[in-house]
């Protein structure tokens, strides 16, 4: 599965969203997933199955495809959570 | 003996090389495995090349606005924009550049593990910027080689540990913790904007996100659009403004004068979207190095994170922000056409990433009218900075772009007039000092 973490500039805070994406993984044992990140222009769909987007460019972002949307970008447990969720939805735990 | 020595040297000034080599010692260092490493050490090393391709577009868009804008007003015009001016740089500074940034890291890690200041500057881009700039000044200032490496490293060393250190207090009152930090280097702006903010605070001051506000300015994140859209807004009114004769005669080869300026708008934005995939493709394997490396070493480290993680606090004071830091830059535009200096021009990207974290936080101490007023200062400061850092950046100075945050700015000019006064030694003096003041209440705190 390949999954993408996107925001404004696709410097910093994807980046970081990606780092976490990773860690989450890591925790629940999950290999095999392919976390990049990328800013709100250079986004297509097709770059990845899953994409990752801060609540305030989500609006932006829904021409995706199958988006998860972080209400709060540094709390490591929404993102645990959601991450979980995805791997069961992905049969992947 | 001799021919390799040469060759050696040929590799280490060589900056992609360099960037290259950096990333495949933190790969090594982290035991990844070889395909990792081998794909990790070539992004990089492809990346560097990516931003030096990105530099040529963009500077065939910005000599002809620098030409026109003269040609029109008599004075020069600077359009602040980091990646621009970054990408500019690298290529006589690369070298230095990756150096500082490799040993500022490691002076931030030691700094962190052994100081009270805990903080982690984990934004790699702002890194990269500061340490093509410390390159640039210090260079500027009289350093040469390992001299200039050990100062531009421990000051941006020092500037990635006080710069989210000095907003914490208002980090804390707006994040309600202690835990993250912010790590952007336009903290003097947000800082101030927080001082503001507290400053104007009445006894009815709302809080921004009390009121209905239109949503719908979600596009300007798009960094490539708001880039595109004003340089088109800037390249025409400079384009009207130097006249048609002028224009077609000199720069744009007989094309017409509106359709050249539309196109090199675009090709600034263009230059900056490639400088930004190369940006990436460089930091993709330095960051989570460093990351990995300063959790490792810096047990109870804070980590500075980029900016966008105080917008979702207040997404209202987000886009008040942007519009009265905007308004500042336009009024300050005003006020540099008046007393006749160079004129910055308010880009919109570092308008709405620090206006907007600078209605945060003037949001945080002042409601309403803090972030109102926070941020248009914060505007006033980010477009008056720029004017006196150009005469420390040397050649740079004369290159129609800048680096826009406060931080750059204040840094810039600090490190700027010290070598102006008092030369590489008076910097050197500044450097040892303030390491000096940062550890000595560590110790008084421990003997306690």
């Amino acid at each position: 599965m390949k999954i993408l973490a996107v925001c404004g500039s696709g410097l910093g805070t994807s980046f970081m969203v990606e780092m976490n994406i990773n860690q989450a993984f890591e925790e629940l044992g999950v290999t095999g997933v392919e976390v990049s990140h990328s800013d709100l222009s250079s986004a297509a769909p097709g770059d990845a199955d899953v994409y990752f987007l801060a609540k305030d460019i989500a609006e932006s972002g829904e021409h995706l495809g199958e988006i998860v949307v972080l209400d709060n970008i540094i709390d490591m447990d929404e993102l645990r959570e959601k991450v979980r969720k995805l791997a069961e939805d992905k049969d992947l735990i | 003996m001799n021919s390799i020595l040469t060759t050696l040297i040929d590799i280490l000034s060589e900056p992609a090389i360099l960037v290259a080599l950096i990333a495949l010692i933190g790969l090594v260092a982290q035991r990844k495995n070889l395909s990792d490493t081998m794909k990790g050490t070539t992004k990089t090393f492809v990346g560097f090349l990516v931003i030096a391709a990105g530099a040529g577009i963009l500077e065939t868009s910005l000599e002809p606005f620098g030409a026109m804008f003269q040609e029109a007003f008599n004075v020069s015009g600077v359009v602040p924009n980091n990646e621009a001016i970054v990408a500019l740089a690298l290529n006589e500074y690369g070298s230095n550049t990756a150096l500082i940034m490799f040993f500022g890291m490691i002076v931030n890690i030691l700094i962190a593990r052994f100081t009270r200041f805990k903080y982690i500057f984990l934004t790699g881009h702002h890194t990269l910027y500061m340490a093509c700039m410390l390159a640039v000044i210090m260079a500027v200032a009289g350093f040469d080689s390992v001299g200039l490496i050990a100062a531009g490293s421990v000051a941006l060393g020092i500037i990635m540990t006080l710069s989210p250190a000095i907003l914490q207090p208002f980090m804390r009152e707006l994040t309600g913790n202690d835990k993250v930090a912010l790590g952007h280097f336009s903290a003097v702006g947000y800082a101030l904007s927080a001082l503001v903010g507290k400053a104007v605070k009445g006894k009815n001051s709302t809080s921004t996100e009390k009121i209905d506000f239109p949503k719908g300015l979600g596009f300007l994140r798009d960094s490539t659009v708001s880039i595109a859209l004003t340089m088109v807004v800037m390249y025409m009114i400079v384009a009207l403004a130097a006249g048609p004769a002028y224009i077609e005669a000199e720069l744009s080869d007989d094309t017409n004068f509106l359709v050249f300026s539309l196109v090199q708008a675009g090709n600034f934005a263009a230059g900056v979207f490639i400088i930004l995939a190369g940006v990436r493709l460089v930091l993709a394997e330095i960051v989570p190095a460093f990351k990995g490396i300063s959790t490792k070493l810096v047990p109870n480290a804070k980590p500075a994170l980029d900016v966008p993680i105080v917008f979702t606090y207040a997404p209202n004071a987000v886009l008040i922000g942007f519009f009265s830091s905007f308004i500042g830059g336009l009024f300050s535009m005003a006020v540099m056409a008046i007393v006749g200096s160079t004129i910055i021009l308010p880009g919109v990207v570092p308008h709405f990433f620090t206006g907007a974290a600078a209605g945060v936080f003037g949001n945080a101490t002042g409601g309403i009218k803090g972030a109102v007023s926070g941020s248009f200062v914060n505007g006033v400061i980010i477009s008056f900075l720029p004017v006196f850092l150009l005469p420390v950046l040397g050649e740079l100075g004369f290159a129609n772009t800048t680096f826009s945050d406060a931080d750059f700015g204040v840094g810039g000019i600090f490190f700027g007039s010290l070598a102006n006064y008092g030369g590489p030694i008076a910097i050197v003096i500044s450097l040892i000092v303030i390491l000096a003041l940062m550890v000595i209440p560590f110790r008084g705190k421990k003997s306690a």
